[in-house]
């Protein structure tokens, strides 16, 4: 590696020498920048926190209102020991950011993680052009290619337009974070009432403080009318699966709205009805796109399929390596994933 | 092709036994009778022969996607399906063929057999091209034979059952043989499957046409509770499970059909029972266990595994491993039905017979006798020295039923308990199916010297994967990815931590494996994490379960 390496891997995460922090480290240092506020990139502990404006309440609501956090809108420069730092949109979730990094002429981004698709409910993605750019891999395998929103959700009605139908409840299985505000916001509110779990009520209210649109959400307490009951639509985070939280449902129709849906064997593993491709990160197509058009000559891939990432851009005739990181765990992500780890430090 | 792959898609969508058989019923209401045909033919799992090798198939997915060797075999591991790798690599498709079943069927997928290897590729992709997204994965999936879908043999025959408003039982009996390797499926059989048939009218049915097995239940409770659990021994007829092929045995108009458990016409496999047709009188079914039957005895099953698969079996192959069907009961007697006598009448009845014929290749199952269960529970124990699997514990009054069922009578299978060593986990692989990018298929290993030794190794012996509750499974998957020293293609090499007992039902001697020894139906039993990695087996504790007749036993 280069001793001018503008981000390097250390224990404690991704660090920037020259800037001395560290970007969404994933042990306790003194200055983070933090990408988006997934609990896998924004954990709790560190010194000082600066991440983009729309994502603070996020932050503050997941690792506490006496932080020390100061906040960049998207395209806003500041210099830190002679780097200019700035945070661009990721399109991922409410406040994603990519991390812009300048000094002495190079030019480093840093993704976090990003989706490409504008989904309505955070500020699209934007590339930045860079000379190296550190990229997620979550799907990057070209079996993943996603098919566009508005036909999701039609799916999605569509299934939901069933069950009510046949007085079932709907119960959609999503992350608190992000994907459950997504779902919400292609619901159609005229087939039944939407009910949020309560894992969900305070994030929404952010994503609504935001200026994003969502229709209205009733709380469980809410509901007496069991008629009304039958005909509505619950988003439920996943570990809500199987808990005693469920029994009021019923005889419920359950699906699980995340990219891993996309392939039969997690879809069956998962033991829900109905498995909805949606995902928040950026598809195989999507992942080439967006390394293009940063126009990087040196790519370094993180979380996913590294391996595979690092051996296609090498063919493809860029400079790739990996980064170990712990954004997740290894290829194991998907499972932690699936399994909703990334909600349970969330309130319920 | 739309309306199946959209019946595999409702089906593939629901976890709920009731939801399938929805799903079954609008499809049968609807469908013509021949692609009803076809559709019950591949549901309750019937595959034509092969019709595109694997590998052509292979070639032709990572042709058509314009992908490296490299990128494809990551994405099929990463999917743990042929089928469905091949589908989500092909471009997309805007077109849909609304068109049945059964031209898809019979002037697209089958025709693939004879077409020549080098115009596959231009034969298979505009077809392919016709297609939705769900079609396409029916389609490959038809092609791979690999078509499952969470249906039953069992589920289909309930939806036939409810459409036609025959007895399910009656259906069950009529779709025997219906998927048949060499079995093509015709609008008539549809009918002839759901046609209304009053208790006066006889079934229309091939004359080779076998009854569905009765199938035992495992008897897991201890021997010390059978007298109120099952009464006294002599209601029962106790006999040796035997270690070979289950196989019925037809014989009418003159000629012997043999059908395997799976339901498969065997007959060509084994010559020396298909011989007997002169001595069996017309009218005759028999239910037994097909075995290597050398001087009275009984052959170890890895004998019979030498002649399982050949093509082709050279007299020298039949002097060598001769077989013989040892018979257990009689579900047809002089053209008529016995399977409502009891158990005792039908064994009468079966004993004449065999007297009767007279052929060595047809042998009886003989019948055990005590006093008490723990009379009987003793000459179980001589169940390993003899190559049989414990015994089987049929109710004298039980009729023959269908399937694996208690409504008339039962049969108990009472087994030994496995062969047991502790081993060591060294190298993983990702499953298929549900199991999908999760590491668990295993090799184990076992230490070639004592504990003290300081150079012993380990070596692999077994490959098993399951056994593991699902919680287990992705326990041990996450430490496979921590502890991987190296990859193989698919498969990790790990830093041995992982001890596991591993259960198995034979053990032999065997030239192909690295550690001499073959072992049969290995499986997880037990996770040892209380087990230290230098107390796991040794291969001279594996030796030392060798049959004494194998030549084996402890080598210093």
């Amino acid at each position: 590696m280069d001793l001018g390496d503008l981000v390097i891997a250390r224990p404690e995460g991704l660090y920037c020498p020259p800037g001395n922090f560290y970007i969404d480290p994933w042990r306790p240092v003194d200055r983070a920048v933090i990408t988006h506020g997934h609990s896998d990139h924004a954990r709790p502990g560190n010194g000082h926190y600066l991440t983009a404006t729309p994502g603070a309440p996020i932050l503050r609501k997941r690792l506490g209102a006496d932080i020390s956090l100061d906040t960049l809108t998207y395209g806003e420069a500041i210099n830190h020991h002679g780097v200019t730092v700035s945070l661009h949109p990721a399109g991922h979730v409410l406040g994603s950011a990519q991390v812009r990094l300048e000094y002495q002429g190079q030019v480093w981004v840093a993704s976090g993680d990003y989706k490409l698709e504008d989904d309505g409910t955070c500020a699209p993605f934007e590339p930045v052009r860079c000379h190296t750019f550190i990229t997620e891999s979550t799907f990057g395998l070209p079996i993943y290619c996603w098919t566009p929103q508005p036909e999701l959700f039609a799916d999605i009605n569509a299934w939901w337009q069933t069950n009510a139908a046949n007085q079932r409840t709907s119960v959609l299985f999503c992350y608190a974070l992000g994907k459950a505000q997504r779902l919400l916001s292609g619901l159609d509110p005229s087939i039944g009432p939407i009910i949020a779990h309560g894992a969900m009520g305070p994030l929404n209210q952010i994503y609504r403080d935001a200026g994003v649109r969502l229709p209205a959400t009733h709380t469980m307490a809410e509901m007496s009318d069991a008629a009304q009951l039958r005909r509505s639509m619950v988003l439920a985070p996943p570990s809500a699966q199987g808990t005693p939280w469920m029994k009021r449902f019923g005889d419920y129709a359950d699906g699980f709205a995340s990219g891993w849906m996309h392939l039969r064997g997690t879809r069956r593993r998962r033991g829900v009805d109905r498995g909805f491709v949606m995902s928040d990160h950026a598809d195989w197509p999507g992942l080439q796109r967006a390394i293009a058009a940063t126009g990087a000559h040196r790519v370094f891939v993180t979380h996913g399929q590294v391996d595979v990432m690092v051996r296609w851009l090498g063919e493809q005739g860029l400079q790739s390596q990996g980064f170990v990181t712990e954004y997740g765990d290894e290829e194991g992500v998907k499972d932690s994933d699936v399994a909703g780890l990334k909600l349970e430090v969330l309130p319920a | 092709m739309k309306a199946f792959a959209d019946l595999y898609t409702r089906l593939d969508a629901t976890t709920s036994s009731n939801s399938k058989l929805a799903a079954l019923q609008d499809y049968f209401g609807s469908a013509t009778p021949a692609d009803a045909a076809w559709a019950v033919y591949f549901l309750a799992g019937g595959r034509p022969r092969r019709l595109v090798p694997t590998k052509l198939l292979r070639e032709l997915a990572i042709q058509s996607s314009g992908l490296s060797d490299w990128l494809f075999e990551e994405s099929y591991q990463a999917v743990g399906d042929l089928a469905e790798t091949i589908t989500l690599l092909l471009p997309l498709s805007e077109h849909t063929s609304t068109e049945g079943l059964t031209p898809w069927v019979q002037d697209r997928l089958l025709p693939l057999r004879s077409t020549p290897p080098d115009q596959l590729v231009s034969t298979l992709l505009p077809l392919l091209q016709q297609l939705d997204r769900a079609s396409q994965l029916v389609f490959v999936k038809l092609i791979t034979g690999s078509f499952r879908v969470g249906v039953s043999r069992l589920l289909v025959t309930r939806a036939l059952a409810t459409l036609s408003g025959i007895d399910a039982k009656r259906i069950a009996q009529r779709l025997v043989g219906y998927t048949d390797i060499s079995a093509r499926p015709t609008a008539a059989l549809f009918e002839r499957l759901v046609a209304v048939a009053g208790d006066d009218v006889q079934d229309v049915r091939d004359p080779g046409q076998p009854y569905p097995f009765f199938l035992a239940h495992a008897l897991q409770t201890d021997s010390a509770v059978f007298d109120v659990q099952l009464g006294a021994p002599s209601d029962w007829q106790v006999e040796w499970k035997w270690d070979g092929i289950r196989a019925q045995l037809v014989k009418r108009e003159g000629k012997i059909w043999i059908w395997s458990r799976g339901e498969e016409l065997v007959t060509d496999r084994f010559p020396e029972l298909a011989a007997m047709a002169a001595h069996v009188p017309d009218g005759t079914v028999l239910d037994g266990e097909i075995v290597v039957w050398k001087d009275a005895q009984v052959q170890p099953f890895a004998l019979l595994q030498q002649r399982i698969g050949r093509k082709t079996l050279g007299a020298k192959l039949l002097t060598r491993v001769p077989v013989a069907i040892l018979v257990y009961d009689l579900l047809e007697w002089q053209g008529a039905d016995f399977r409502q006598q009891p158990q005792s009448a039908r064994r009468q009845q079966l004993q004449t017979l065999v007297a009767l014929c007279g052929q060595p290749q047809m042998q009886l199952s003989e019948l055990l006798h005590g006093d008490t269960w723990a009379d009987l529970a003793r000459q179980r124990d001589r169940a390993r020295s003899l190559g049989v699997e414990g015994l089987m514990l049929k109710s004298k009054t039980a009729h023959y039923g269908v399937g694996r069922t208690k409504d008339v009578g039962v049969w108990w299978k009472w087994k030994i308990d496995p062969y047991t060593v502790d081993a060591v986990l060294i190298y993983a692989q990702a499953g298929h199916g549900r199991r999908a990018s999760l590491y668990t298929d295993f090799t184990f290993a076992v230490w070639d010297g004592p504990e003290g030794v300081a150079d012993r190794k380990l070596v692999p012996f077994a490959k098993a994967y399951s056994g593991l509750t699902d919680v287990e499974m992705r326990q041990v998957d996450a430490i496979i990815r921590k502890t991987t020293v190296e990859k193989f293609g698919p498969v990790r090499s790990v830093t041995p931590t992982l001890v596991f007992e591993l259960g198995f039902e034979g053990i032999a001697l065997s030239a192909r494996h690295k550690s001499g020894i073959a072992v049969r139906f290995p499986r997880m039993l037990r996770w040892r994490q209380d087990k230290p990695l230098a107390e796991a087996d040794t291969l001279n504790a594996l030796r030392a379960l060798l049959p004494a007749s194998s030549g084996g036993g402890v080598v210093n």
